[in-house]
């Protein structure tokens, strides 16, 4: 039987991150694991740098194994993973740019999230190297007849800024290329330094829409990194704010798709729900996107007695009106026209770049956080993680009709069993390492977390799953129409903020 | 569908039925608005939005505007797609460094006579991501701004009391 992941890596020196490995390579070691990446299936989790070290985590899914790689790189040059992963080309591009690290054998070696606008380098010492944003080789077309649709980064709705490019040959999209990192706010470095509770609040802020999310993976990489545990009855009321926040992203984003192919009836109908939502949060926790109320240790607010019996009639309603919602999508055939085989993303290119959430279940990897590595209180619960293989904006919508669904079951199942007990526990000021992996609304979201001596933030990573969704919709719209773009852009729905860091 | 059309018809209106405790004065606040807007632009004001860094949660609450119950549209404000078609910017973010060029833009695209509105915390000074080497700063800092409205996210009742501050300061 071939190695796992871990007896593969156990010949390196191996650190004391928890509560996964991570394991010290040398450079033969870690040209090992690139030949070796070739030709195993281990998914790349992410890929992150500090000034002379990069960092890869990976996962083994079929020996449940999780780990991270390091190489110190002090001549600031690592061999690309790229070659055997392309899920890490634009995360290598941003380490180039973050740490001026070089990676060798990157075979697309432009700046991703550096502009050329910055007033110094992030993390090093050099100075930024200043050039107009606007020069950027995109790829260059060669062919008959192609026109070229520059769109962005400005866009027409209310919206993130990003740039596509888009080639078209008279309808149809022959190429569509993305340009990132407008909205990068240098939010890891202002991290550092900061004690855990001060930089949870740019945690917070990282992706707005998944903002309970990547405070929870946060919360949860300091935790594992101190080797504390946040008591059972926040544990449960994290999982009630990631169900809500879940819930009312995918009700947004049915009806904004459904907007989008101009039903806007469904549009209505979505939005009125996902206020319902935004104001029980508001009712149970005080905020309402929850913003803030995750924290290390635990969370910030408790749920009283009319905040339970305000989120039971919320789940009623819910459950009596979004299967009504369903029918009516289900039943427009000039509707399903246009979502039915449109925006098709292949299994084997999900799996190659370890795409989760509803992107990856649409098209048949069924990797979910909340089961694989699986954190509590979700061990013992029951609820469905659905996965269909069409890959198109119709198993997306599916996807989400179905998620919504069995959030509604959660949520109840949390209300029925939810523990007493303290909300949180005091966060010891000590050094550690850490990691945790979350199912946000959108897939699995990473939080590496390094403290100092003092408890300080040294490093703190995230990685947000739009990196690898983000190359995917480039996949799904070729050979599609431009009109049908904005179709399959908010089936996706990536994050613009949480990927550009 | 046609059920829920109909239910939607014989059942009471959202907004008149938006229950407290943070809904208490948006029936108030709507009838002052809808007043304010039929005064000063004759219901008639287009809002072009530009993220200009934000986390996109106050792009969220912007859009909740457009929900049955805050309905932004009853009083002639609308969002529109170009900012050549626009009487109002309404921008969010700190101003990213890689943004700055594109705001720049769009401010010069919008004709005359035009309004800034700075939403977010962070579009007032660059909030939390203040000081960063990728952050210009709040909005102010690239183009001049009229009025700023506070809230990380702002909710949409006190996104409605900035548009009616707006709309009371045009003249």
């Amino acid at each position: 039987m071939a190695d796992t992941l871990h007896s593969f890596l156990a010949g390196a020196e191996r650190t004391a991150q928890r509560p996964w490995p991570r394991y010290r390579l040398d450079r033969r070691q870690w040209q090992a694991l690139v030949d070796r990446l070739a030709s195993t299936d281990w998914t790349l989790l992410g890929l992150w740098a500090e000034s002379a070290e990069v960092h890869a985590a990976l996962m083994d899914e079929a020996a449940r194994e999780i780990a991270v790689a390091s190489l110190a790189c002090p001549d600031r040059r690592f061999p690309s993973l790229s070659t055997a992963r392309p899920s890490a080309q634009r995360l290598e591009r941003a380490a180039q740019d973050l740490f001026g690290l070089t990676a060798e054998g990157l075979s697309d070696a432009r700046p991703w999230l550096d502009h050329g606008q910055w007033r110094r380098r992030p993390h090093g010492d050099a100075p930024a190297v200043a050039r107009p944003a606007s020069a950027y080789n995109f790829l260059p077309v060669i062919g008959e007849s192609l026109h070229q649709i520059p769109v962005g980064p400005v866009h027409a709705g209310i919206i993130e800024p990003g740039h596509f490019r888009f080639h078209a040959s008279g309808e149809t999209v022959v190429r569509l290329e993305e340009r990132l990192g407008y909205v990068h706010k240098g939010t890891e470095a202002l991290m550092a330094g900061k004690p855990p509770g001060e930089a949870a609040l740019l945690a917070a802020r990282r992706s707005g829409d998944a903002t309970v999310a990547h405070s929870l993976a946060f919360a949860r990489a300091v935790e594992a990194a101190l080797e504390i545990e946040a008591p059972p009855r926040a544990v449960w009321l994290r999982a009630l704010m990631a169900e809500l926040e879940r819930i009312a992203n995918h009700i947004g984003d049915v009806g904004a798709i459904c907007n989008d192919a101009s039903f806007i009836f469904m549009q209505a109908q979505c939005t009125v729900l996902r206020e319902r939502v935004l104001r029980a949060a508001t009712q149970c926790f005080g905020h309402r996107l929850m913003m803030d109320r995750v924290v290390p240790g635990g969370v910030a607010c408790d749920l009283d007695e009319a905040g339970a019996s305000a989120l039971r009639a919320l789940v009623a309603e819910l459950a009596r009106r979004w299967p009504e919602l369903y029918d009516i999508y289900d039943n427009k055939p000039s509707l399903l026209d246009r979502t039915v085989t449109t925006g098709t993303v292949r299994p084997e290119l999900v799996r190659r770049f370890g795409a989760g959430g509803h992107v990856g279940r649409a098209s048949g990897r069924g990797i979910d956080a909340r089961r694989l590595p699986g954190y509590p209180p979700y061990d013992g619960l029951d609820f469905e993680v659905p996965v269909l293989i069409d890959g198109d904006v119709h198993s997306r919508v599916l996807i989400r009709f179905r998620e919504v669904t069995a959030s509604l079951g959660l949520i109840s199942q949390f209300l029925d069993r939810l523990p007493s007990g303290p909300i949180a526990v005091p966060v010891p000021g000590r050094a550690g390492e850490g990691m945790a992996l979350v199912e946000s609304f959108r897939g699995d979201v990473l939080a590496w977390v390094r403290l100092d001596e003092a408890g300080r933030i040294a490093r703190a990573h995230a990685r947000d799953p739009s990196w690898f969704q983000w190359p995917l919709l480039e996949a799904a719209i070729e050979g599609n129409i431009v009109a049908d773009f904005p179709l399959c852009n908010k089936s996706f729905n990536c994050s613009y903020s949480g990927h550009d860091l | 569908m046609w059920k829920t059309l109909g239910r939607t018809l014989i059942s009471k209106p959202l907004p008149v039925d938006a229950p407290p405790p943070d809904e208490a004065h948006l029936a108030e606040l709507s009838e002052r608005l809808d007043r304010a807007a039929r005064l000063r632009v004759g219901r008639s004001l287009s809002i072009r939005e530009v993220d200009a860094g934000s986390c996109n949660g106050c792009e969220l609450e912007i859009h909740a505007l457009n929900n049955p119950f805050y309905d932004l549209e009853r009083f002639g404000l609308k969002f529109v797609a170009s900012p050549r078609h626009a009487d109002v910017l309404m921008v969010t973010g700190p101003v990213t460094q890689n943004m700055r060029e594109a705001l720049e833009r769009t401010y010069a695209a919008t004709p005359d006579p035009k309004w800034v509105v700075a939403v977010g915390d962070c579009a007032v000074d660059g909030g939390l991501f203040a000081g960063s080497y990728a952050v210009a700063g709040g909005v102010d800092a690239v183009i001049p701004v009229d009025l700023h409205i506070r809230g990380c996210p702002p909710s949409p009742v006190q996104l409605l009391q900035g548009l009616l501050a707006l709309l009371e300061r045009v003249a």
